[in-house]
């Protein structure tokens, strides 16, 4: 399969006050055709700047780098308005919070007439009728319900709807923002069956932000770990959770309660200011494993498997480092106070 | 034990916060607030040092004996010349700063009293006193405020001596629905807060809750709104004393007085008695209305502007911490 | 675990409705609306130095419930006795005296702090309120043990913060603090972690663990997360719209979760293990509306297990009308749409209804329709429930079984609302289905 989406490099500043906010800093991702590529991170961590950064969405003082290859593309270099014209058909975004982006003034059938008449102009009334129908039917939302109005459907179903809205455009890429975090559990399984689906349906491939590594491990081929606006390490989902390679996706998993959980365990420390990350490997001061030259030399990016990247020095490469730097060091006492 | 000083820096921290603000204002929002606060800060002056800075008394026609001209051109004697009563148009001015300052000083400080604690109460206990508050003040507030300040100004013109609290009653009651409506509302937004019912959860009563759950998370739009109402007051006092029943002319030196006098000087090219109590009005509620959109500014969070510092992707690596790899 | 047999909190049958505000007519007359059922009808005990963990969706009740135990919103009937004293009837001012037996921690800590003040202050507060300091300097020093304790040491850093300068996690290590300052020995803790990063939840609950220990609390852990709640308590009770559907001590909930709902919700879990995927036969739709909940178990619509006397209606054929056009083509579904006619005809609860053909079609071209739905999905439960289906003149007559109330009946170790496990009802199905379906 080739890749739909070829991040290479990219960085992405905030200009405060107190200096720049490396929210995402040299970050580099392929998501293959159709395929469920899942971002996973702590709060704070660049994960939905990210995403917003890859559909050029970025606030007001925030500055992008690097290379974004949309189908061969570069969409950081493009102009405001060649990218407005790819989001819809061929870039998609998905909101935690449907309701925000549902227009409470227009029916459902009023918000898929807007899309697809931007976008497609040539359709006549009865196709865009039809094919707003046939895409919310694929999300269970039932053609009776096409006239009401916003407030007058479930959480649930408000997010199936902003999915479609997505979808009936056929968009090539799909970024979700956390689409599940504000639905109860069933309602949340529902959604993720649709979101893994999505490749059989629509041949759509799909970036998919959340925290929760349960959601990782329900709907994604691939996972992403990010922290502290890098890529930490990414793989074939199930192999980085079967053997995560850096300590952080370790500790991650470790510390996710889950039915399957027997004692608690927790990360000392919190994610660090992004203005003034911790030198060398930004994940050192909470690294169990933390070795002499971890705080010292920006680590270098590994495969310790073919098909699988870690940033840790643990995995080399040995030529980059000095004598005595695999040396395990003492981890730095943490004050209860730093914790979050 | 903590000291006094100690204990003093404790007890005004909120105080600090809350000022902090206003000195990181930057831009346009720096700009309004500081000129608008220059320009008040001079009528203040103005008012508080007219016995020193005004070479006469207001209703002064002669001095030692000499009595001035009418109607004189500004000269050395007379810096803005002289009115047609022979009144110095410069004392008059600087006098009538202290009388502005005055009335609209005691109509903020009566609306706030009032209007504050109405909409606090009102809004935090709902229910038919509400309606009943609402209902009242929004009645108020149909009333055009400069006709309802002429009817308030003309019944207690006959059994209240002081013109200045005469107006400034006048004033106060087109006020207090505003302040009502901004409290109360805001109230009610407060009421819902997590915080709130964590309050009640401990234990607190309502008037405790009110006083420092609510109060001070209420209070912070009240200063812009004040001083808003500040300029328009002047305004409406002005226009007042230009219909006549604003303060006497007996009582204190008045603008809007001072301008309806001149209307029929500018006619025969008597400029100055109309111009420098124009002036006067134009240059305080300026200052007034600069000092309020200022402030909005910078308080208000929905407009306040995140300081925006350039992106320098070439900034200087972060230095590295070296101490563990030393032997 | 330290578990007594003494009961600290008695629940019984209470409930707590929740009137809508109607249109603006309704208002103009003084007429209310309709009543949001938030907790109906529930009886549990809380006993001493348990944790009791109260599981439910959003809309199930659960906050609604958590709250009226503490009497921050009015019960509509029942009582709840906590040490003796039923606090439904105390006075305001009685209610007020019992805040130091009892205290609440909030989901969101960025919202249950006052922005305006200092962590000393708002910590310390709960010592004014009741009058239990000498002055501000055995205040302040109280508020730094509490500080300390709770983990945000040395507690003179955090001491003069505002809470916008700490994070998530230590706004909530304040909340906590707050709460045990007083030395209660109830602690409803509503969703305490849900809305922190997962490295930080690991440690407010061991956090919670310890302080339950050191100050021999009760806790009422309200979440919708049984991941935690199976770590963290002695007892779950299950809610839905309202009504407690299981009650009983974990390791039985969990090694054997009986009501279908349980099982469903154990079963929806993300688990960060990809061998492991949910399973595809998870209940459909969504919480309904607790101002019109369905007849019967409320769970009936979504429950794959449903049977004859789960309360089958009208809406329910809504339902499954809705669901068989989603598969429909567009023609297919004009046609079967034309014949059926306004479909929020059917928004009214009825066990007997006259389903009038529309557009030239007749009684029989319904019951064709239904037929075809049958045909399609004949293992649905909706189907169970139809004792009837008739012609008559230009419209189709259906009939379904009445409704069987639930009752939270024992069941092992565990006690459960579901007719699955109560003789009774299943012996009245049995029956209703041997008399068989006259057509």
């Amino acid at each position: 399969m080739t890749a739909v989406l070829d991040v290479r490099d990219l960085r992405v500043w905030y200009g405060t006050a107190r200096g720049s906010v490396r929210a995402v800093d040299r970050v580099s991702l392929e998501i293959a055709g159709g395929s469920v590529l899942g971002l996973v991170g702590e709060s704070g961590c660049g994960k939905s700047t990210l995403g917003r950064g890859i559909l050029g969405l970025l606030p007001e003082g925030a500055r992008a780098d690097g290379e974004v290859l949309y189908k061969g593309r570069n969409l950081i270099t493009m102009s405001q308005r060649e990218l407005r014209r790819l989001r819809g058909p061929e870039l998609g975004l998905i909101f935690q919070e449907p309701m925000t982006r549902l227009n409470p003034l227009l029916r459902i059938e009023d918000h898929f007439k807007e899309t697809l008449e931007q976008h497609e102009s040539k359709l006549t009334g009865k196709e865009v009728r039809r094919r707003s129908l046939d895409t919310l039917a694929r999300m269970g939302i039932p053609p009776t319900r096409f006239r009401q109005y916003p407030h007058e459907f479930s959480g649930g179903m408000r997010q199936r709807i902003m999915i479609a809205l997505a979808l009936v455009l056929h968009p090539s890429l799909l970024v979700a923002d956390e689409p599940t975090t504000s639905l109860d559990v069933i309602v949340e399984a529902q959604i993720l069956r649709i979101l893994a689906d999505l490749k059989e349906n629509f041949d759509t491939a799909l970036l998919l932000i959340t925290h929760n590594l349960g959601i990782v491990a329900e709907a994604c081929d691939r996972v992403a770990v990010m922290y502290a606006g890098q890529i930490a390490e990414e793989g074939p989902a199930r192999d980085v959770f079967a053997d995560p390679k850096h300590p952080y996706t370790r500790e991650l998993l470790r510390s996710t309660i889950s039915l399957d959980t027997k004692a608690l365990h927790s990360i000392p420390g919190a994610p660090p200011n992004l203005v003034s990350p911790p030198s060398g490997c930004h994940f050192h001061p909470r690294c169990p494993d933390v070795m002499r030259i971890c705080p010292v030399k920006d680590p270098i990016e590994t495969r310790p498997e073919p098909d699988r990247r870690v940033l840790c020095w643990l995995h080399g490469p040995e030529s980059e480092i000095p004598d005595g730097g695999t040396v395990p060091a003492e981890r730095e006492r943490i004050a209860v106070a730093e914790e979050a | 034990m903590a000291t006094a000083a100690v204990r003093l820096q404790r007890r005004t921290v909120g105080v600090r916060r809350a000022l902090a603000p206003i000195a990181d204002a930057r831009g346009m929002a720096r700009a309004m607030l500081w000129t608008g606060a220059g320009l008040t800060l001079v009528f203040v002056l103005l008012a508080i040092f007219a016995p020193i800075l005004s070479p006469y008394s207001f209703d002064a026609y002669q001095s030692g004996g000499h009595r001035f001209a009418q109607l004189a051109h500004p000269s050395h004697s007379h810096l803005l010349g002289t009115t047609v009563q022979s009144t110095d148009v410069l004392s008059r001015i600087v006098w009538g700063a202290q009388t502005e300052l005055e009335v609209v000083g005691l109509a903020l400080a009566f609306g706030l009293v009032i209007g504050v604690p109405l909409g606090l109460l009102s809004g935090y206990f709902g229910g038919p006193l509400d309606r009943g508050a609402v209902l009242f003040m929004d009645a108020m507030f149909a009333f055009p405020p400069l006709l309802l300040a002429i009817v308030i100004a003309f019944l207690l013109g006959g059994s209240v001596n002081s013109g200045v609290l005469v107006a400034a009653f006048a004033i106060t009651v087109t006020y207090v629905p505003q302040y009502f409506r901004v409290v109360r509302n805001h109230v009610i937004s407060v009421r819902e807060e997590p915080y709130v019912e964590a309050a009640r959860a401990l234990g607190a009563k309502p008037f405790t809750i009110l006083r420092r759950y609510v109060f001070f998370n209420v209070v912070q739009n009240v200063p812009v709104i004040a001083t808003l109402n500040a300029a328009d007051a002047v305004l409406t006092l002005t226009a007042l004393g230009f219909l006549g029943y604003g303060v006497q002319p007996s009582q204190g030196a008045e603008w809007g007085y001072d301008v309806s006098r001149a209307v029929s000087d500018a006619a025969s090219g008597i400029w100055w008695t109309g111009l420098f109590p124009g002036l006067a009005i134009v240059l305080l509620v300026t200052g007034l209305t600069l000092l309020g959109e200022g402030l909005n500014e910078t308080i208000n969070p929905v407009l306040r502007r995140r300081r925006i510092a350039r992106v320098d992707f070439a900034a200087p690596s972060l230095e590295p911490r070296s101490e563990i790899l030393e032997p | 675990m330290s578990t007594s047999d003494e009961v600290l909190v008695s629940v019984r049958g209470l409930k707590t409705y929740y009137s809508i505000r109607g249109n603006f007519l309704d208002r103009l007359i003084g007429r209310t609306g309709a009543a949001v059922r938030a907790v109906d009808d529930v009886t549990l005990e809380l006993r001493k130095g348990e944790v009791l963990g109260l599981v439910g969706e959003s809309g199930s009740g659960k906050t609604t419930l958590g709250r009226t135990l503490l009497g921050l919103v009015p019960a509509t009937a029942g009582t709840v006795e906590f040490e003796g004293q039923d606090i439904t009837r105390l006075s305001e001012h009685d209610r007020r005296l019992l805040r130091r037996r009892m205290q609440i921690v909030f989901q969101d800590p960025h919202a249950s702090l006052n922005p305006a003040m200092t962590v000393a202050q708002a910590v310390g507060h709960p010592l004014e309120i009741h009058g239990l300091a000498r002055d501000r300097d055995d205040i302040r020093a109280r508020v730094a043990d509490a500080l300390e304790r709770v983990g945000l040491a040395p507690a003179e850093q955090f001491l003069d913060k505002f809470p916008s300068d700490l994070s998530g996690g230590q706004k909530q290590r304040a909340v906590i603090a707050r709460a045990i300052i007083l030395n209660p020995v109830l602690l409803v803790a509503d969703e305490p972690v849900s809305m922190l990063d997962m490295s930080v939840r690991a440690k407010i609950l061991e956090l919670m663990l310890a302080l339950k220990r050191d100050f021999d609390l009760t806790y009422l852990y309200i979440t919708h997360d049984l991941a935690t709640a199976k770590f963290f308590c002695d007892r779950i009770a299950i809610m839905y719209l309202g009504r407690i559907v299981e009650i009983g001590p974990s390791e039985a909930i969990y090694a054997d979760p009986k009501h279908p709902y349980t099982q469903a919700l154990l079963r929806a879990i993300p688990e960060p293990d990809p061998r492991r995927t949910i399973p595809r036969d998870l209940p459909r739709g969504e919480v309904p509306d607790a101002s019109r909940p369905p007849l019967g178990c409320s769970f009936h619509p979504r429950c794959p297990k449903a049977f004859e006397v789960c309360g089958w209606e009208s809406r329910d054929l809504k339902e499954l009308l809705e669901r068989r056009w989603v598969g429909l083509d567009e023609a297919g579904f004009e046609a079967e749409r034309a014949a059926v006619g306004p479909i929020e005809e059917l928004d009214v609860p009825k066990t007997h209804l006259r389903l009038a053909a529309h557009g030239g079609a007749h009684g029989a071209d319904l019951r064709g329709i239904l037929d075809r739905a049958r045909a399609a999905d004949p293992a649905e439960p909706f189907w169970t429930g139809l004792r009837k289906m008739q012609d008559s003149n230009g419209a189709l007559e259906l009939d379904w079984h009445d409704p069987v109330e639930p009752r939270l009946l024992p069941s092992g170790s565990v006690q459960v609302e579901c007719h699955l496990y109560d003789e009774a009802a299943l012996a009245e199905a049995a029956q209703r289905r041997q008399s068989g379906i006259p057509e």
